[in-house]
Order: structure tokens, then sequence, then C-alpha cells
């Protein structure tokens, strides 16, 4: 119902920008993982080019990804937890303000320094460059793009004006993942927070293409797994699945 | 008691004349592709030398393989678990294209394109990894026989705790040659540093590989392996190692290195062990014990309790007996002259080594003396402390005293080989000196010196039941595999993207692509150059010869004018 509500408040622009292009990038994401997965799991890596220089990529590198995580984390704060919840718990808003402001700022300024480390690693050293795909330039673009308008967002929403995107893009992003979208929230937000939007749910659709998809291969499970695993031949290495009637008797 | 089978390879360094070919032979089949160029799974270093990647056994700074932490519980020398995934965006010990080499291949299209000229055109050398001109500085055997040792001999980390006693003036020094390929180890530091858990260990026959599949370069293997034989393929991005050719052995024929070894100095078998001891062998304190303990883990194939308990674990019939047969079993508990690489490392290596008794014989043999008399050699052995110290450091973690059972026991059978082949009587007190009887001084003899084909290789197939799921039993179509005959080339992600085509196809076609469509730096849009290390000798890729006259008889008609 609620839905029905908003689209008629909104134009189709609106509904176009804040409805119908998000989920079909989240569609592109999901059915593209799966594809990508089934498709091309040799494919599937970090696609590391420590061999080639290591004195960048060693100050780059941790300084992006644990940045990203970071910034990460906080996204997953200021959109998924709603500002009544955080009330609830006590925490004033000037206080949840200057913590996420605070802690999202140094995050980002890391992930910012780290990825123009690397970009510029990329550029100029030579066997980087040229193990660099189409792929991964596009990539870069649209994420270097996210990065520095999050982190303008971050900066200008704190000098001028003040945006309480809990109030606005959290709802908005929380109604997508509910599918109960309220285009109207999204419309009314300052621009840097529409374009930083649109441009993340653009990485999304890239998102499977891409060399990112090994942020889903984090590898947690080596934390409680044996440390050597045994695999029998059998069930591992065949070319193709035995015949009906032929598979091995579990034993 | 937990049997389990592992197959396993001794070489006997007595015979290694380093020729190269195990690795000529090993890179033809496996790592002549864009990405592993620098890749050798099977390498051959002369000793004292750096090895390769230079300095692997350096593990104060590689900081691969086990150590006992201050509990005396065996963990990671290079961190735990924690520690692995902190430092996952950056490892800070993995070796840099700079302690291999950066391969490169030569301008070969410059020598028949050049347009007249002075002077003799060159094939200027190009590096593979860059496109561009490069200046050769090293390569995976640049300090082969010894070249340049005066330079940087000293740079031998064996040589920490000998360096005084070892001289690299030509006259006085000694070497010998060490092949080397991944150990197989019943506890391999690889697949524990391996965050993704692609890194297996084969229940059925030992063989450790790397799940292409499931691997998602994170690189920590590489840093994890002591004796650095985990390479990470710069073009995939996926660890690659030596896969004891997993697909010959499978079929019951030696790996290609010992196929193609021409001193025949390399041994397959059958190596039946207890599972439930692994760790505690590892987990020996002192380093010196760590040979002693790993072959208490190894179980006899004739002890009829094993083979029961064998039985039990469902390990097959022929192959219990091809490892009572087995020549490694020998070598290693009933003649107790194979020795394991490194024990200290605690990975409990699978391929051995015999020591070479050569760099002895070899000094006594300058002095004029008789170098196959028994005298004369058991004390030269123990005369010539130098070689021996340096074997142990290699073999026994500095302890000399297996060692130098090895080399007693290899000069008697010299001695002992001698009187027969001269016609005299065997003396059996040469064999009892060593602790043998003459008839087992023989059986050595025969498997060191004859070593024939079906003696060196004992290796069972494995089983016809399992025929379905094995690559080179191909029961079916071979282009009939799930991703159907598509295969060759690359998806739209990069280097080897898309669905993976099994083995034999993929070599199948990797072989067409080379022999028609060879470019020396990938991707393949920079300008092209022919690499010759790619190169099998069949077929004629563009730029190597001078393009053929589509018109015989022209040119036919063009020579009888000139």
């Amino acid at each position: 119902m609620s839905t029905a509500e908003a689209t008629t408040n909104s134009g189709s622009v609106d509904l176009l920008l804040w409805v119908i292009f998000p989920y079909v990038c989240l569609a592109v994401f999901a059915v593209g993982h799966f594809w990508r997965y089934r498709y091309d799991k040799f494919g599937w890596t970090t696609r590391s080019s420590q061999l080639y220089e290591n004195r960048l990529l060693r100050l780059g590198s941790p300084l992006f990804h644990f940045g990203i995580l970071f910034v990460f984390a906080g996204h997953v704060m200021g959109l998924g937890v709603p500002e009544s919840w955080t009330k609830k718990a006590g925490v004033s808003e000037s206080m949840y303000h200057a913590t996420a402001v605070g802690s999202g700022s140094v995050a980002g300024l890391c992930t910012l320094v780290g990825l123009a480390i690397l970009i510029y690693r990329r550029r100029t050293v030579g066997p980087v460059f040229s193990a660099t795909t189409k792929m991964d330039k596009t990539m870069y673009l649209v994420l270097a793009t996210v990065i520095v308008l999050g982190m303008a967002n971050t900066v200008v929403a704190n000098l001028v004006g003040h945006y309480d995107y809990r109030l606005g893009v959290s709802v908005w992003f929380r109604g997508i993942l509910l599918l109960n979208p309220h285009p109207a929230l999204m419309a009314e937000a300052p621009f840097g927070f529409q374009v930083h939007g649109l441009a993340a749910f653009l990485l999304f659709a890239l998102w499977p293409f891409t060399r990112l998809v090994h942020v889903f291969s984090a590898p947690l499970g080596y934390l409680t797994r044996p440390y050597i695993v045994y695999r029998s031949r059998g069930d591992s290495l065949g070319s193709r699945k035995p015949k009906r009637g032929w598979e091995r008797v579990g034993s | 008691m937990r049997v389990m089978a592992q197959m396993a390879m001794v070489m006997n360094l007595d015979k290694c004349i380093g020729c190269h070919t195990c690795s000529v032979t090993c890179k033809q089949a496996w790592t002549n592709r864009s990405g592993v160029e620098y890749v050798w799974f099977n390498n051959v270093e002369t000793r004292p030398g750096q090895g390769y990647p230079r300095r692997y056994e350096d593990q104060e700074k590689w900081r691969g393989g086990w150590i006992l932490n201050k509990r005396g519980r065996l963990a990671l020398r290079g961190g735990g678990r924690l520690r692995k995934l902190l430092t996952i965006f950056s490892n800070p010990t993995l070796p840099g294209l700079d302690d291999y080499y950066e391969p490169w291949t030569y301008d070969y299209d410059t020598l028949t394109n050049a347009p007249l000229q002075e002077h003799t055109p060159v094939a200027r050398p190009k590096s593979l990894i860059s496109g561009k001109d490069m200046k050769i500085e090293w390569s995976a055997n640049w300090d082969d026989d010894l070249g340049g040792s005066p330079d940087h001999g000293d740079k031998d980390v064996l040589l920490k705790n000998i360096a005084d006693k070892v001289k690299f003036e030509f006259e006085q020094t000694f070497m010998f040659y060490l092949p080397r390929i991944c150990e197989h180890c019943l506890n391999p530091s690889c697949a524990a540093s391996c965050p993704s858990g692609a890194i297996y260990k084969r229940s059925e026959d030992g063989i450790v590989l790397v799940d292409q599949d499931r691997c998602r370069g994170w690189r920590q293997c590489v840093s994890g392996c002591p004796y650095k034989k985990i390479y990470f393929n710069h073009r995939t991005g996926k660890a690659e190692k030596c896969t004891f050719c997993y697909p010959r052995i499978e079929v019951g024929i030696p790996t290609v290195c010992s196929e193609t070894c021409v001193g025949r100095l390399r041994y397959i078998g059958l190596i039946l062990y207890d599972a439930d001891k692994v760790l505690e062998a590892a987990s020996t304190e002192d380093d010196h014990d760590l040979y002693e303990a790993q072959r208490s883990v190894f179980l006899d194939p004739d002890d009829p309790e094993v083979v029961r308990a064998a039985e039990q674990a469902g390990i097959p019939r022929d192959w219990i007996d091809a490892a009572q047969r087995s020549p490694i079993h020998a070598l290693i508990n009933t003649f107790k002259v194979a020795l394991p690489l490194h024990p200290e490392y605690r990975t409990l290596p699978m391929v051995w080594y015999i020591p070479p008794l050569s760099p002895v014989v070899d000094v006594i043999k300058d002095t004029g003396f008789d170098a196959e008399d028994k005298g004369n050699l058991f004390a030269a052995i123990d005369a010539l402390r130098i070689p021996i110290e340096y074997l142990a450091e290699l073999f026994t973690a500095g302890e000399v005293a297996p060692v130098d059972a090895v080399l007693h026991k290899l000069a008697a059978m010299r001695s002992y080989m001698r009187d027969i082949n001269m016609g005299r009587d065997p003396d059996e007190s040469i064999a009892t000196a060593v602790g043998m009887t003459g008839e087992q001084m023989y059986d050595m003899y025969r498997l060191l010196a004859i070593a024939k084909y079906d003696e060196r290789y004992v290796i069972p197939p494995a089983h016809a039941e399992q025929a379905h799921s094995l690559e080179e039993l191909a029961t079916e179509c071979s282009l009939d595999y799930d991703g159907g005959p598509g295969m060759g080339g690359s998806g739209p992600f990069g280097e080897g993207s898309g669905a993976t085509p099994p083995v034999s196809v993929e070599n199948f076609q990797m072989l067409q692509v080379r022999q028609t469509s060879d470019s020396i730096v990938a991707p393949a849009d920079k300008a092209s150059r022919v690499n010759l290390l790619n190169w099998d000798g069949r077929g004629a890729p563009e730029g190597l010869f001078p393009p053929r006259d589509p018109d015989p008889d022209a040119a036919a008609t063009a020579g009888d004018r000139s």
C-alpha cells in the first residue's frame, strides 16, 4: 500500500532512478554472481599483482582494504540500523553523528589514500599495468567515484548544512531491501547523496563481472577448519559426473 | 593405527650429473604457459649454492614451515590463522620476482625481418613480464656448476654454521647437484597456510594438489612452503605446484622428471605410514631427532598387523603388494641410505635423497690412492669433515652421524662389489662393518647401480572401478564433459577464465594454441614475438620463419633467373 502511495507522490524520473534502477542493479548483482560462479570458478580470484611489485603495494593495499572494511562496517551501522533503535539505546543524535563522522572520515581517508597509491601503482609499474584488463579500468573508475563522492558527502554535509541521512537515505535503502521503496526520500536528498547512491548501485551491477568477486571468498572458514585438508581422488578430480548407477558408494 | 599410503620419491645424488633434463622436460610438460615462465616445478641446484628462489632456505627471512612454539606445540612459523588473515592484503614474506628472476625471450623476429644493414642484426632479450628490452642478470640456475662462486658462494644459507670450513677456491671446493621437486609432505605447511582450503592431500596416494577452482590467490601458501615449491601464476592469479604428474601416476607410469632422468637416479614407490603418528613426529623436540622420528611414522608393509590394518583402511591388495616391493621402503627403511631434505622444517617431506659419496671419492682419487679401497674410503669419509657437515645441514638438521653412516654404507658397497667384479671372493667383513649382510649389500647394489626400470618404479595404477573419475583413462569421448567442447582460449575475465576443461583436453588444446598462435607477452595485443621456450619444435608460429612464398613455381623461376 505504501508503495502505491510513494509512487503516486513522485515523478516517473524518481521512480526510475530510485526504484527501478536499484532493483535492476541488484538483480544483475545476484544473478551475475550466480552465473559467474557457475561459469567461471577458475577466474574467481584476487588476481594479486604482489609478485610484480611490493614496495607500493605494501603501503597501499592494507590502507585501502582495512579502510574499506571499516567503511563497510560504518555503512552497515548507518544504513542498517534505524535511528529509533540507537535513540532507544540511549545514544543521542549528536553523539552518534560525532562518532560516525569522526571514525568515518578516518576510515574514508585511509581508503582514499590507499586507493590513490594503488591506482598510481597500477598506472606506473609496467608489469602491473599490462596485467590490467578493461574491466579492471572500468571498475576502478566507478569504485573511485563512489568513494570520492562518499568522502565528499561526509565532509560537505559536516561543514555546510546538516542533512540527517539516517531519516532519508537510510530509510530509502532499507526500503529497497525490504521491498518497500520510498523514492520520495531520495528525491529530497542532497545532490551528493543522490549521485553517491546511483554510483554505488552501478558498482553493484558491475561487481560480478570484475575482480571484486573476491570479496565473497573472504576466507573466514580458515579460522575454524583443520590445518591439513584431505580429499579423496574420486569425488573431486573427475572430469564429469559419474553416470547414473556408477556413483561412488559413500563410505 | 590409521594406515595411509604415500607415493614418494628417492633420488640418488651420487648419480646426478646436473644435466637439467628433468627440469626441461618437466617445464615442457607442465609450465610452458604464459604466467608461469619463471616456474620450475623441478629444478636442479648446484650445492653449495643459493638455490631457487635465491636463499630460499633462509627461514628467518621467509618464515616457511613449522616450528615448536613456547609451549612445545607445533605452529606455523609464519604465524597463526589470525596473523595470516591480517597479512592477506600484503603478504610480508612473499618472494618477489627479483628473488626468482625476470623471465625473458629473444627478439628473434628481428633476425629475419631486419632490413639490409651493415651489421648483423641481433636478437635482443625481451622481458616476458613487461615485453620491454631487459638486461639479463639472473636465472633459475645462474650459479650452476659453482658459476660465480667466489662472488656469491658465501650467500649459501647452509654455510651460516660452517662458513669458515668451506672453501670456494677452485682447487679446494666441492660440489654436487640437488634436483628438487615438491616434497609432497606428510604435514604440508602450504596446505596449512592456505586460507581458502584449496590445497589438499589426496587421501589415496598422499599427492599434494592445488584445487584451481578453489584457489583465490591469497598467496599465503608461497610463504608457508619452506621449500618454495609453490609458485604464483601471475596471469591467472592462482597458486601452482608440482603435481607428482598425477595423471601419469594414476595409470602406473612414472613422473616426467623420473622417466626422462638420464642418470636413472630417481625411484618412485609407495610407502605406508601411520597418520596418527604424524603430529607426534613433527613435534619432536630436538631437530636432530626428526629424521628418526619421521622414519618411525613409516610402517613395515611386511608386518601382518600392518597389512590387516591397511586392508581395513580400504587400501587395495595390489597397493599393499606394491608397498612391499617398494624401492622407497627399501632405501629408507631396509638399507637406511635415504635421508629427508631439511627435516628441521617439520613438514615430514616425502622426497628423500641418498647423499653423494662423490666429493669424497674424487678427493681420494686426486691424491693418487685407490678410491675404492675400503680402508682408504672409510678413512677419507672420517677425515673429510667438510662435505659431510654440509650434507648434514641439508639432510639431518646438522646431525653428522646418520650421514656418516650412509656414506660408510655406500663406500662399503663399492669395496664389496669391487671384489666381486675383480673375480675375488667377496669380503663379508666389509658388509658387517656397516651393519649389513653380503646379500643385502648385493641387493642394494642391484637397486642403486643396476637400477632396472621396474625396480626403480613400482607404481600401482589407480583402480579400474575408479576409471570414470580418472582424467587420463578416458572411457568416454574426451570432449564430453560439463561445459561442452568450447575449450581453449580464455573467457572474458582474463587469462584462463571460464569453465575448466579436463587436463587431457586442456593439454591438447594448449599444444594446438601454442603451435598456431603463440605470443610472448600476454595480453596478446602487445607486439607479438615468438617465445622459443614455449615452442616445441612442431608447427611454425608466425614470425619464427620468414613467410613462405605462396607460389612455389614463381619462386623456382625466380631462382632460375638469378
